[in-house]
């Protein structure tokens, strides 16, 4: 499994510039669902570019090869009682490093420890051209040339393909307790989720399911217990598991009939109006829909309250809110100064 | 060139002559910044009130040619807001309104002028803070610390200011006004918020931030440990770091340092201790105590001469004073020097630190050493005197050295400070040829003309060969693929 193909990948991608045969990156292809098919493109799967090739537990510092998988990487952190901080979604177990950045998920710490692209340090790439490049590096202080390891995050392989990353990781919190509050409203779970993140609470996730706000607190033992006592709440045993199946989308919400879309939207904004079934995370930052309603009244609705939506799982194609033309025109003139020759066949949005 | 009497109309036009600034006499406060060797005059310097204002003056200079250089407070310390011949400096300090605190939603929306610590003085009210606090956050502009993505003490646990922004009002050279991130947690589209952050003005000008504001930690506590060598005090960082504690800062002071800022602000350091740390552990009480319990074990074992603890206000303001008090009290005792910044990985630190000490011998230039531990982020402060002829050009080529040697150890030639114009020949050490050319290409996608703060930040291939300096990195010559001149 554990193999450096940084040059045969790299020629490929030279040899699908020179013949401008459109490319599909392909890690472990856990989030297809998640990218615009492209109907002529070959395949270039990267899954066996793998292994993990520096890890420095005192550095708080890991440098994989992109298609390393997910869960083997935090297996080996778990060995040293570090994390990933991002607390990436797998959606299934052959889920890698590299598609995981491409698609820049986070679960549930995102808002308390910081997104994927956060914990980006450095990468390197190969860009539609066929050069092997290498930006940012191993240190957490880094200003010099524009910021190319972060702008890959989320890019979903449409500005080159990632071969290695290295990331920030965290050390694991000595305790986790979740504590529930039974909220009947949405609109009062959201402002009880804000009112609790503006205090210094120790938090690290921050949930409604329509039934119950939970809270996940994390650090000391001493400090733990002291942030459920003053905060009050029922302890749920049950937290872990809730955090890992909300995570890896198998509440039985998901389960739910209808299309399933992403709303990214300021934490504490009132709920976009639309009809179907909701669930919140991300203290109010992420809510899940689950809903019959067109993808137009979706996005009428979402950008009406300044929030943006997703189609994330769905019968119809993937459609976001739309950019605006300038920003659309500026991120097409992106695309082409890493890949004039539209090698990568994904597109971003 | 110089401006042409027509452009200079036009711009008194868009902004009326209390906002133009044309005598020479006062143009002299703005042909540098923080990093005052380096110079050069303006031609004119525009200092807009809106954003209309700086969308306006972006056109204006685009059908004119003319080059733009931002500026925020003018703290930058290399040489990135210096004036460029023929082009104009567009300050934005009358830009300096906080336009909105949102305490539920913990962001704050403001001007580019505004100061760091504003914010964080707007917010206290609401038991929140702004967590990147460059030490020149008295001073410094939010829209100089985006375009620098600048840190600070505190980063080490709360970040850069890469991590705390959460939206960014950009105006394009094409005078276009694009809104990068957004209010939630992240946007649609590439992530371009991040590309703006830290591209020292060279894709536009940041006309408006919405930054995130963090709950204020209800305990503090500041432990001072004394080495009795450099090497066992960097020694001690990393294992603070992989003990699974993260300080909310961790910053070394090195021997001279500890004895010019004592003389200075009587801070009660150990003067006879090689080293000093100081280690910021905050939040709950009861985590704070529970973490200062382990740090001042890891420490004691990392070999500590002393340990002292300050939990009080006032002890913690006289541990972090000769911290705080570094640059004033080194300028104190040498005419001038010369501030480095490089990043390093941790476990580097003494070897480094060791290394800069023989140089420091070599070069004959003395170097104090006060900096962000925890980060890798070194800021080597390097004596020399300008009235002696030459002394300089020895300073510029011994910070040189160092930053080699920070990339040698698989570090960067700069951790904070930016490139600006002082380093742009060590970019050409960090980078290779393909790198370079891809900022060059992505700076095109924003900027066709290369209007927007020239010469600094990113070299042209060109320019790498000419300052390359021929010099021999891991036994390969730079960019052998180029011509020498
Ligand atoms: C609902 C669901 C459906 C599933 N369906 C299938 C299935 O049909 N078949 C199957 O085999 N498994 C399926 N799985 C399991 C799945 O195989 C794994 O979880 C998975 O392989 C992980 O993929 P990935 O993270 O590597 O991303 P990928 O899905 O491979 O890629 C995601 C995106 O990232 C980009 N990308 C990936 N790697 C890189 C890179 N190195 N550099 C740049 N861009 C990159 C891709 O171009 C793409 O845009 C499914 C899982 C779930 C939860
Ligand atoms: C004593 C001292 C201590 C310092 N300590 C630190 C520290 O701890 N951490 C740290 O990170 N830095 C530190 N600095 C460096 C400096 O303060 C920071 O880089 C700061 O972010 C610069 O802000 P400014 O407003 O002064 O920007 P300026 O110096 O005016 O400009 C800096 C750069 O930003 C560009 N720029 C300014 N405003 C804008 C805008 N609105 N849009 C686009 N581009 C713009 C300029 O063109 C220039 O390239 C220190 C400086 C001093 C003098």
């Amino acid at each position: 499994m554990a193999a450096d193909l940084s040059a045969e990948l790299r020629e490929r991608i030279g040899q699908a510039a020179a013949s401008r045969t459109p490319l599909r990156i392909v890690g472990g292809n856990s989030k297809a669902f998640y990218s615009q098919p492209a109907a002529d493109a070959e395949t270039l799967a990267v899954a066996e570019h793998a292994g993990i090739v520096d890890y420095e537990p005192s550095e708080l510092v890991v440098t994989v090869r992109a298609g390393t998988r997910l869960a083997e990487l935090e297996a080996v952190l778990a060995e040293h009682g570090q994390m990933l901080g991002f607390e990436p979604p797998h959606f299934g177990a052959t889920a890698s490093v590299g598609g995981t950045l491409a698609c820049a998920f986070s679960g549930p710490r995102r808002p308390f420890a910081g997104s994927a692209r956060d914990f980006v340090l450095g990468c390197k790439i190969v860009n539609g051209l066929g050069e092997e490049l290498n930006f940012g590096g191993q240190v957490i202080k880094n200003v010099a040339g524009f910021d190319v390891s972060r702008l890959m995050v989320g890019a979903r392989g449409s500005l080159g393909l990632l071969l290695q990353c290295s990331l920030r990781v965290l050390p694991r919190p000595e305790t986790e307790a979740t504590v529930a509050f039974p909220i009947a409203e949405p609109a009062a779970a959201i402002e009880f989720m804000n009112r609790l993140a503006g205090r210094p609470w120790p938090l690290s996730a921050l949930a409604y399911d329509g039934v119950s706000v939970r809270a996940r607190l994390s650090g000391a033992a001493t400090a733990v217990r002291a942030a459920a006592a003053n905060i009050g709440g029922e302890f749920d045993l049950g937290g872990d598991s809730f955090w890992q199946d909300l995570r890896e989308q198998r509440l039985p919400f998901f389960q739910q009939r209808g299309d399933l879309w992403r709303v990214a939207t300021a934490p504490a904004a009132t709920q976009p109006e639309l009809a179907g079934a909701w669930l919140i995370d991300w203290g109010g930052a992420q809510r899940w829909l689950k809903t019959a309603e067109s993808a137009e009244s979706v996005h009428r609705a979402c950008t009406a309250s300044a929030a943006r939506a997703t189609l994330f799982r769905g019968d119809g194609s993937p459609t976001r809110t739309p950019l605006t033309p300038e920003l659309a025109a500026l991120q097409q003139r992106v695309r082409d100064a890493f890949d004039p020759l539209g090698v990568f066949a994904t597109y971003p949005d | 060139m110089p401006l042409s009497a027509t452009f200079t109309r036009l711009c008194l036009d868009l902004l009326g002559a209390a906002n133009v600034v044309t005598e020479p006499e006062r143009l002299r406060v703005y042909e540098c910044d923080g990093l005052a060797a380096y110079r050069t005059p303006p031609d004119l310097v525009a200092l807009p009130e809106t954003a209309e204002q700086v969308l306006g003056l972006m056109r204006l200079c685009r059908e004119h040619r003319v080059p733009v250089v931002p500026r925020g407070a003018g703290t930058g310390l290399a040489a990135g807001a210096m004036p460029v011949t023929g082009g104009i400096v567009v300050g934005l300090s009358k830009m300096s309104r906080i336009l909105a605190l949102d305490p539920l939603n913990r962001t704050a929306t403001v001007q580019p002028g505004v100061r760091n610590l504003a914010i964080s003085e707007a917010a206290k009210a609401h038991g929140l803070f702004y967590a990147p606090d460059p030490s020149s956050q008295i001073a410094c502009s939010i829209g100089g610390n985006i375009a620098e993505n600048a840190g600070g003490v505190h980063c080490l646990k709360y970040g850069l200011t890469v991590h705390n922004v959460l939206q960014v009002k950009l105006a394009t050279i094409d005078g276009e006004l694009l809104t990068l991130g957004g209010p939630g947690l992240d946007a649609p589209g590439y992530d371009l918020l991040a590309l703006a952050i830290g591209s020292e003005g060279l894709l536009g000008i940041v006309v408006e931030a919405t930054v995130r504001l963090l709950p204020l930690p209800p305990a503090t506590r500041v432990l001072l440990a004394a080495f009795p060598s450099v090497e066992q005090a960097g020694a001690a960082v990393a294992a603070v770091i992989s003990s699974g504690l993260l300080p909310a800062g961790l910053e070394l002071m090195d021997n001279p340092a500890i004895r010019a800022t004592d003389a200075f602000v009587h801070a009660g350091y150990p003067l006879d201790a090689a080293a000093l740390l100081l280690c910021e552990l905050d939040g709950l009480p009861e985590q704070v105590a529970a973490d200062s319990e382990r740090a001042v074990a890891v420490l004691a074992a990392a070999g500590a001469s002393e340990i002292r603890v300050a939990d009080d206000a006032d002890q913690r303001k006289r541990f972090w004073a000769g911290r705080k008090a570094a640059f004033p009290a080194v300028g104190r005792i040498a005419s001038d020097y010369y501030c480095m910044d490089g990043t390093i990985p941790r476990k580097h630190l003494a070897q480094v630190l060791r290394r800069i000490s023989e140089m420091s011998a070599e070069f004959g230039l003395a170097v104090v050493n006060v900096f962000h531990a925890g980060d890798g982020n070194l800021h080597p402060l390097i004596l020399y005197d300008s009235g002696s002829d030459g002394e300089f050009a020895k300073a510029e080529a011994f910070g040189g050295k160092i930053l080699e040697l920070c990339v040698a150890v698989g570090g960067t030639i700069t951790g904070e400070h930016g490139v600006g114009s002082e380093k742009i020949p060590y970019m050409c050490v960090q980078f290779g040829a393909g790198e370079l050319q891809q900022f060059l290409r992505l700076k095109q996608a924003f900027d066709p003309d290369g209007l927007l703060n020239p010469g600094k930040a990113v070299p042209t291939l060109h320019r790498c060969a000419e300052l390359g300096r021929m010099h021999v990195h891991r036994g390969e010559l730079p960019h052998p693929e180029l011509e020498r001149f």
